[in-house]
């Protein structure tokens, strides 16, 4: 059955109900270079991206009625911390106690983050995908609302074989980033039975003795395949991909149809009312960032909701108990996966202007919970906390 | 506020009788699509955007259509269907109420997190109430003391006193709660909650959660089970409950709270309407564009007639 408090407050009856605070923190870095402009060319910049503190203010604003009834007020502590103060502020907001430091931190920060921190405190990840956060490098005391690399690229593959496009060329760029999504994408494509006809690198260059590495047709030619599965984490090489391959085939991953945890052409189940008051306070489109930090903000409300209270302990508790049921705007209810922490939720599978699919695809199905067909399963997961 | 003393309204419609059509909006379709009795679309209306939650005044001469997309209410005449008027500034209307005054018009604008009142005899704003995020469902008691409000993204039902001019309760229910209905005796109210799926029942006297009613038609998983709209008969027996993406309506016993059927109908049902001696009941299928109509003796569906784009509610001009 569904769990769930039975809670009705008078608020004539009995008005005298002292008001707790709910303080959920925000923990980002001063200048993070992730959010500085990225030119790849004079006045070109491909890729910006804006802090989600956005996202995580709208959560906190949604969560004001809510808090109304439940007698708890609802604080979002914005901090932005310097590398080298990073310890300092870090302690200082611990002693703070805030229900959960949402954190939007450079992988080797969030390492240091996870280190100094502990069972009483909570971290919930809203940026990071790697799948190492949900795996060898796990915590206790982290979750993850932002969808992990591995659900992303299922995601994708599942797509794929819903469609019969089974052969795939997989092409990828030079950097770490994209060597490990590779290797994601060849886990996804083994996990749902397509084949990976070939995989090439591609390279930044144009010195004739590699042009088999920076020219388009030689690098999508010689092979049959039903689609290009490409992986450029940079973005510069790629854009040049879609209409250029030697087959007339479509390019997903980077360009074209990609994987995202939010979009702001969504327009079911309520996701139109999100994205338009998100516009409002921001002024822009909700990203997927945008989204990691809201839907954190209102696991954390329905967490308090659930716990019936907002004393730390229990909502910690609540936040990672399998009745958890948040509303994640995507058609079904989430909570967190018990064995990596990762928040389960649908993956949208859009283009830059119209969601395609949403998966779980129809007919993958799972024992127990079909979102679990995205990710790490609990028998495959690395994650020993 | 309003001033306690309202004009008596008079109650005389017009020498036309009741057509016994169905009037359809299409949120997308940016239409009215009328059905009639013997089920064929006979007329469609080009209306404004977005039309969502539909209707009639006090008497049923004319009939109210919240435009979302034009922050406005529409007002149809029942007999000519033509626009007679319009209530405008309304954010982003959703569904609403007729109070029983038949001059306050109750209205839950989806983007303001607000249900707001107006007066739709001279289009005025009385006045609005603070709710949680996405205000839909609003449902007024007979004796016209208590608005309730859902708010889909709070989780709760907002209780209103309109005397009181205050919002007297905030009700935790389920998982997005999106519509009412009140039992004939006004003791029970239905709400469905369409991530949940599952209906709560609140008592009115107490304004406590007192039960719950889960549904699963064979052959779903329990994510797609989306229930929106409900309604419940007349002599209070039977309650149909529109499944959402499970694309069948429930039908309830209303005394033993139990399900006694699924009745397949079109994709992510939501709308519904009875007919006024009850025998048909009118679903607006908005995935499938279309309405299915089922005889409610035999629990069949006799049929389905397309529509718009996106039919969301249905009024049915036979009383």
């Amino acid at each position: 059955m569904i769990a769930r408090v039975f809670a009705c407050l008078m608020l004539l009856t009995c008005p005298a109900v002292a008001q707790d605070v709910a303080a959920i923190a925000y923990l980002g870095l001063e200048d993070d270079p992730y959010y500085e402009p990225q030119p790849v060319y004079t006045g070109l910049s491909l890729r910006d991206r804006e802090r989600p503190l956005d996202g995580a203010r709208l959560g906190v604003r949604d969560s004001r009625v809510l808090g109304r009834a439940l007698g708890v007020k609802f604080e979002l502590i914005e901090v932005l911390a310097t590398p080298e103060g990073f310890t300092d502020v870090l302690s200082d907001l611990k002693a703070t106690q805030p229900l959960a430091i949402l954190i939007d931190l450079p992988a080797k920060l969030m390492a240091q983050a996870v280190a100094e921190t502990g069972s009483d405190d909570l971290l919930i990840n809203i940026r990071d995908g790697s799948d190492r956060w949900r795996g060898p490098d796990c915590a206790p005391h982290l979750l993850h609302t932002a969808p992990s690399d591995a659900m992303r690229s299922d995601a994708l593959a599942q797509y794929l074989r819903s469609r019969g496009w089974d052969d795939v060329l997989l092409v990828h760029g030079p950097t770490e980033a994209d060597i490990a999504q590779a290797a994601t994408a060849r886990t996804s494509a083994a996990k749902f039975g397509l084949k990976i006809v070939d995989q090439r690198a591609f390279e930044l260059t144009n010195d004739p003795r590699r042009r088999n590495k920076s020219n388009i047709a030689l690098l999508t030619g010689g092979a049959r395949y039903d689609t290009v599965w490409l992986i450029d984490d940079q973005g510069d090489f790629g854009r040049y991909l879609p209409y250029a391959t030697y087959a007339p085939r479509p390019v997903i991953g980077s360009e074209g149809l990609g994987p995202h945890a939010w979009h702001w052409t969504f327009e079911r189940y309520g996701a139109p009312q999100l994205n338009q008051r998100f516009r409002r306070v921001a002024d822009r489109d909700m990203s997927s960032d945008d989204w990691a930090a809201w839907v954190a903000t209102k696991v954390i409300a329905e967490a308090v909701v659930g716990a019936g209270t907002a004393d730390r302990g229990a909502v910690h508790r609540a936040l990672r108990a399998p009745e958890l049921s948040v509303d994640l705007y995507k058609g079904v209810r989430g909570n967190f996966r018990d064995w990596d922490g990762q928040l389960r939720q649908p993956i949208l599978l859009a283009t830059q202007n119209a969601v395609i699919a949403v998966a779980p695809i129809d007919g993958f199905e799972h024992q127990f919970d079909t979102l679990d067909t995205l990710g790490p399963d609990r028998d495959d997961s690395t994650c020993k906390r | 506020m309003l001033v306690s003393a309202i004009m008596a309204l008079s109650v005389t419609r017009n020498a036309t009788a009741e057509t016994g059509n169905a009037i359809v909006p299409n949120e997308r379709g940016d239409s009215l699509s009328i059905l009639s009795p013997d089920l064929e679309v006979i007329q469609t209306i080009e209306t404004c955007a977005r039309p969502r939650g539909i209707h009639f005044n006090a008497d049923r001469s004319s009939f109210f259509v919240g435009c979302a997309d034009d922050d406005m209410i529409a007002i149809y005449d029942t007999a000519t269907l033509e626009l007679v008027g319009r209530i405008r500034g309304v954010s982003a209307p959703e569904t609403f109420d007729l109070h029983p005054d038949g001059r306050r018009l109750i209205v839950s604008n989806e983007e303001d997190a607000a249900a707001s009142v107006y007066d739709v005899e001279t289009g005025e704003f009385l006045t609005d109430y603070l709710t949680g995020e996405e205000p839909e469902g609003v449902q007024v008691t007979s004796d016209g003391r208590l608005v309730f409000v859902a708010s889909e993204a709070a989780n709760l039902v907002h209780v209103i006193d309109l005397e009181a001019d205050a919002v007297i309760a905030d009700i935790l229910v389920d998982t997005r709660p999106r519509r009412f209905a009140l039992t004939p005796d006004e003791a029970e109210l239905w709400v469905s909650a369409e991530l949940a799926g599952i209906v709560n029942i609140i008592d009115v006297g107490t304004l406590k959660l007192v039960g719950d009613i889960p549904f699963l038609p064979t052959g779903f998983r329990p994510e797609q089970v989306t229930p929106v709209d409900l309604v419940i008969t007349a002599d209070g027996q039977r309650a149909y409950v529109a499944l959402g993406r499970a694309n069948h309506v429930a039908v309830v016993d209303v005394p033993t709270r139990k399900v006694i059927d699924y009745v397949l109908v079109g994709s992510r049902a939501w709308g519904l309407a009875l007919t006024v001696d009850e025998k048909r009941l009118f679903v607006a299928n908005g995935l499938s564009d279309d309405v299915t109509v089922i005889d409610t003796e035999s629990l069949k569906p006799i049929a389905s007639i397309p529509v718009g784009r996106v039919p969301y509610d249905i009024l049915i001009d036979d009383r």
